[in-house]
């Protein structure tokens, strides 16, 4: 068996004494035998590889004589038995050639007869003529001799008759490449250390590079992780400070209450709100007095105010709860603000915001979670105005990437007035609402303490809907929970707010125009 | 939000003109409502429970959705909203509404009985005279009855309306308390006459009037209003009698509301006689009626007070709130356009005198006022600023400390989920093999979602639940989260506080814990943490074996954190126990940490 060195050698000695092998086929080894096509092909890849060969593929066609068709070849055609049987003199019983041929009695006396070799003589078999030519035997023995027929015509009969089959041949007409030698050099794979200590890269070649990646192994930060971050980044550059927002549980008072949202509102009603088992109240208010002027302002009023009109009971305002919105931070902060400025003598503007969980009591389903993220943002200062807000969040908004925001008024229990935020979606072709902001009520800022000049203006947002917009989900549960797909997680991009937000958010023409 | 479907072929013909979708949509969303849909009862009912459900019966007369704003019940109809938008668009005055009081001078009486305190204190009535009803405003009528009930009347349990045809009736009427088995009469639209027991029983299961039932049901004592021949107008808040019931050849309305908040009982009442004295052979007026309470509980008085009620709001304050310069004379325009007439004050040149009609029930403060100015003016029409505030930016610390930590899990190659806060108590507990202490844990009230019971106290077992989510996930699978569990504490002021924690998971074919150690050694290293003696006396970290029923046994250690010569354990690590796992649902090998990230700050 010729090893591949020994082809290869072969392949290039034939190529070095003759210019050029017309046919692979040709090629014998050493001791006369052909070459396994599959080793040929494996030697002229390599060959080839190195440039030191060109080959084209030469493909035909070649009949071999299946196992009757060698019969035929070897002991004469079925009709050539059964007129070798009938004796020139007495003939044969018919009986007789059946026992003498088997199978071939049968097939043979029927082409015999066409042929006008036979005839019957009652229950006996008689030649017609004295000798014959078997030219089927003969035609298969072209075919074993050749690896084909000189007529297609027989070659077509003998396929039907499955005295023949048809095999394609695969050979090769090789060439010298541009880099042909008979010396094979050894190529390299890769560059190593070796190579630059000992120079050898210099005269090493190179096998040919097929390019592919291997991923790396690194971690990955969740997805609306990644557009907090880009959230709190527009927050920092705007001169933000971030709220304290780690309390899930939250009093009602804070809630609510604080809020001047009035105790009988739909929002504390136990379908829409987590309200506590336990612990399921608290009375630990740290301030008497401000509980008293809330109660105050919500039942008969104040600052200008003629309240709600209704018995404001402190039960409900102890009731503890899964905070409903942010904003719970944002009252206790603006009143520690109110404290700070009495202390101090003298206000000072703030700016606050976060992003964080907050949880309704909602059924589940594809676009609502009963938690999820808000992003909050607050401004106190003197005198503000609707203007300020709506300039404010001309420059918010355009750090998000979404140039283009008008306003609708609105209504919400602690923010008068309250503006909606829209932008305008080309693809959906229609104004949609991106958030909700308003001016704090004085009924609220009054009764923590801050002076009636002190205005407040304050904007919120979801975290889901604008990274769901991003990223192209339409299924919240796939984004925030148990029900994520790790590999989404590990193949989203990078969240860059101003640069694809935008586009994706309120459609590609609008930015790109 | 409210939704109300109008009439669209009313509503054009009554604002006197025809729009586009569009148009109209613009027009609503600068007043402040917002347009979501032009379409028919039967194309609703279509798409609600297809097309071979829904017969020729249903109405294909073109509807427009209206969205309003939840204080706004003076737009929760058709009569409402044209009336609201023709003035905003200064094409009609306000209506004016009077009480007329009739010719004889002799009031209808409602007298309001002392059991009534028991169950549901109080009472309101009015009276519409030769109203012309149509098959269209009658609908309106029975409509708006409805949404004032699912809104401000919180569905009956503060108002409960009851309208009657005062022509079957007769005063004065009494307000009573009594027990249900004294009570009998025929409710609207049956025949059968019965006892309110068994009225009970009758409406437990329809659809409609089954969830009001609660509001009275184990009283001792349900309110009941009678004529003077004893003959039952309604009982509130579940059901009107038949006899007194409205047609559309009624003439005279006699409405009363009742309710716990007597305010809202005020309002609504307001609302009903402002939206349909319009139909009254004299427009807007409305005959009042004596209300008398046995019991002195309140004052005697007449009902409805349908006066404006006088305010005032400061120039100077509004235009200092909206950024803008506008005169006393403007600001009245404005505030006209808006249905609240106003003119400017005679002794102060920086007021306007505004009457705020019972209709805007929403106006509380010169604040609503001053909106009303910035929506009259346009919110898109102000002049943009931008507040020169200077603030320093700043994070929260303890969120800087979590953000760190997060970006080394991550560089050290996990990946980061964010599984829910919310779980049942056996995820966060029993499927640990851990046993509830019984004084840790926030547990909830009423969830609609069963399996939300308490707040985590504990990261694992959402990244366990994230990990059985992708177990098709190729291995091994590193994730971690850094989040908030709460857990109760009576010191502070919520009787609770949020700790943050750090989470890792790995899962092999084989445990990793070796794995799971080194991440921990890393994390620790990054926060500045060193590995150091535990019989010494520096600041630092060691691990000590443990047996933690949520670890597979003697696979598992705790860590301890010396600082300032104080030691606690701040947390384990280990490779998790099977029958944690099987819990779980899961069927590789897990090592997990979890420690408390606060310490650190």
């Amino acid at each position: 068996m010729a090893t591949s060195e020994d082809i290869q050698t072969l392949i290039l000695t034939t190529l070095d004494t003759q210019g050029a092998i017309e046919n692979t086929d040709s090629l014998k080894t050493a001791d006369g035998n052909a070459i396994p096509y599959l080793a040929v092909v494996g030697v002229l890849n390599s060959l080839a590889s190195k440039e030191m060969i060109t080959y084209t593929t030469i493909e035909r066609d070649q009949f071999n004589l299946t196992q009757e068709g060698n019969d035929i070849a070897d002991s004469g055609s079925h009709e050539a038995k059964v007129f070798n049987a009938v004796d020139p003199v007495n003939g044969i019983a018919i009986a007789e050639l059946a026992k003498l041929l088997g199978a071939s009695a049968k097939i043979g006396q029927g082409k015999a007869f066409k042929n006008k070799w036979i005839k019957k003589d009652g229950d006996k078999l008689v030649r017609e003529v004295e000798s014959i030519v078997d030219q089927t035997q003969l035609d298969a023995l072209e075919i074993r001799n050749t690896g084909t027929h000189s007529k297609p015509a027989t070659l077509k009969d003998l396929q039907a008759r499955k005295h023949v089959e048809k095999v394609k041949l695969i050979s090769y007409k090789v060439a010298k490449g541009p880099k042909f030698s008979l010396k094979i050099e050894k190529q390299a794979t890769d560059l190593t250390a070796e190579m630059l200590a000992d120079g050898s890269w210099k005269t090493q070649t190179f096998k040919k590079y097929n390019f592919a990646g291997n991923p790396p192994e690194g971690g990955h930060l969740h997805p609306l992780m990644k557009v907090r971050e880009e959230f709190r980044k527009i927050f920092f550059e705007l001169g933000f400070e971030e709220m304290p927002t780690n309390k899930y549980v939250e009093s009602s008072f804070w809630n609510f209450d604080a809020l001047f949202q009035p105790q009988q509102h739909p929002a504390r009603d136990a379908h829409d709100t987590f309200f506590l088992l336990d612990p399921a109240t608290s009375s630990n208010f740290p301030d008497k007095e401000y509980v008293q002027r809330v109660k105050e302002v919500h039942s008969h009023g104040g600052y200008g105010s003629i309240g709600y009109g209704y018995d404001w009971k402190i039960e409900e305002a102890e009731k503890l709860l899964l905070r409903t919105h942010t904003t719970s931070v944002s009252s206790n902060m603006l009143y520690r603000l109110a404290q700070e400025t009495k202390a101090r003598g003298s206000f000072k503007p703030a700016k606050f915001f976060s992003i964080d969980r907050v949880y309704r009591n909602e059924t589940v389903d594809a676009t609502h979670l009963a938690e999820f993220h808000q992003v909050e943002g607050v401004i106190a200062d003197k005198n503000l105005t609707l203007g300020d807000l709506i300039g404010f969040m001309e420059v918010f908004f355009e750090k998000m990437g979404v140039p283009n925001i008008k306003f609708k008024p609105a209504f919400n229990p602690y923010t008068e007035p309250s503006m909606e935020i829209f932008s305008w979606h080309p693809g959906l072709e229609k104004w949609v609402e991106l958030g909700n902001s308003g001016m704090f009520r004085p009924e609220m800022l009054e009764a923590m303490g801050l002076d009636p000049d002190v205005r407040v203006i304050a904007w919120g947002l979801g975290l889901e809907r604008p990274t769901m917009i991003k990223y192209g989900l339409d299924n919240i549960r796939e984004l925030l929970g148990h029900k994520v797909d790790l590999d989404m997680i590990q193949s989203n991009p990078a969240c860059r707010l101003d640069k694809k937000m935008g586009k994706e958010l309120v459609g590609k023409d609008a930015v790109d125009a | 939000m409210p939704t109300v479907n109008v009439d669209k072929e009313e509503l054009y013909t009554a604002l006197g003109r025809d729009y586009t979708f569009d148009e109209f949509m613009d027009l609503c969303f600068n007043f402040g409502i917002e347009l979501e849909e032009d379409t028919s009862p039967k194309e609703m009912a279509i798409r609600e429970v297809g097309a071979h459900k829904v017969d020729d019966s249903v109405s294909d007369r073109p509807i427009l959705k209206i969205d309003i704003p939840a204080n706004r019940y003076d737009l929760l109809c058709h009569e409402g909203i044209s009336r609201s938008l023709l003035v905003f668009q200064g094409k009609a005055k306000p209506p004016v509404f009077k009480t007329i009081v009739p010719a004889d001078g002799k009031l209808q009486k409602l007298i309001i009985k002392p059991e009534t305190a028991a169950i549901r204190p109080f009472a309101v009535a009015a009276i519409l005279r030769n109203v012309k009803f149509t098959e269209l405003n009658y609908k309106n009528f029975i409509d708006l009855q409805d949404k004032l009930h699912m809104n401000i009347c919180r569905k009956r349990t503060l108002v409960a309306i009851g309208t009657h045809d005062l022509d079957t009736i007769q005063g004065p009427f009494t307000y009573e308390a009594l027990a249900p088995k004294d009570i009998q009469f025929v409710p609207l639209n049956q025949e059968k006459n019965m006892n309110a027991e068994e009225l009970m029983t009758f409406y437990e299961n329809d659809k409609h009037l089954g969830k009001f039932l609660p509001i009275i049901r184990d009283s001792p004592v349900y309110p009941i209003i009678y004529d003077k021949n004893r003959q039952v107008l309604s009982l509130p808040p579940i059901i009107n009698s038949n006899h007194s019931k409205i047609t559309l050849d009624t003439k005279n309305v006699f409405i009363e509301c009742t309710a716990t908040d007597l305010t809202k009982g005020k309002i609504v009442l307001n609302t009903m006689v402002a939206m349909f004295s319009e139909y009254c052979a004299e427009p807007f007026t409305v005959e009042p009626v004596e209300v008398i309470y046995e019991d002195n509980r309140q004052p005697a008085g007449v009902t409805p007070d349908l006066t404006s009620r006088i305010t005032t709001a400061k120039v100077d304050y509004i235009n200092s709130c909206t950024g803008l310069k506008l005169s006393p004379d403007e600001i009245c325009d404005l505030l006209n356009k808006m249905s609240l007439e106003a003119t400017p004050s005679k002794e102060d040149k920086n007021e306007v005198v505004v009457q705020v009609p019972v209709t805007r029930s929403d106006v509380l403060h010169q604040c609503d006022i001053m909106e009303d100015v910035a929506i009259a003016y346009g919110f898109n029409n102000l002049p943009h600023t931008a507040p020169s505030v200077s603030t320093i930016g700043k994070p929260y610390p303890l969120n800087k400390l979590a953000d760190t930590a997060r970006i080394e899990l991550a560089l050290a190659g996990w990946s980061e989920v964010s599984p829910l806060t919310l779980c049942s108590h056996d995820e966060n507990f029993a499927f640990l093999r851990q046993k509830d202490p019984g004084n840790i844990a926030v547990r909830l009230a009423h969830p609609k979602t069963i399996e939300y019971q308490v707040v985590r106290t504990s990261l694992l077992p959402g990244v366990l639940k994230t990990l059985k989510e992708n177990k098709k996930h190729s291995l091994p699978i590193k994730v971690f989260e850094v989040g908030d569990t709460a857990i109760k504490d009576d010191t502070q002021e919520r009787r609770s506080r949020n700790v943050r924690k750090v989470c890792a998971t790995y899962s092999n074919k084989t445990s990793g814990l070796e794995q799971i150690h080194g991440l921990l050694d890393r994390t620790l290293q990054m926060l500045h943490c060193q590995p150091v003696d535990k019989n010494g006396t520096a600041s630092g970290y060691w691990i000590q074996d443990s047996e933690n029923p949520t670890y597979f046994p003697s696979r598992s250690a705790d860590i301890y954190l010396r600082q300032k010569g104080e030691t606690k354990v701040i947390g384990s690590f280990g490779i998790l126990h099977p029958e944690v796992l099987e819990k779980f649902g899961l069927n590789f090998p897990t090592s997990a940490m979890e420690f408390d990230l606060e310490p650190f700050l």
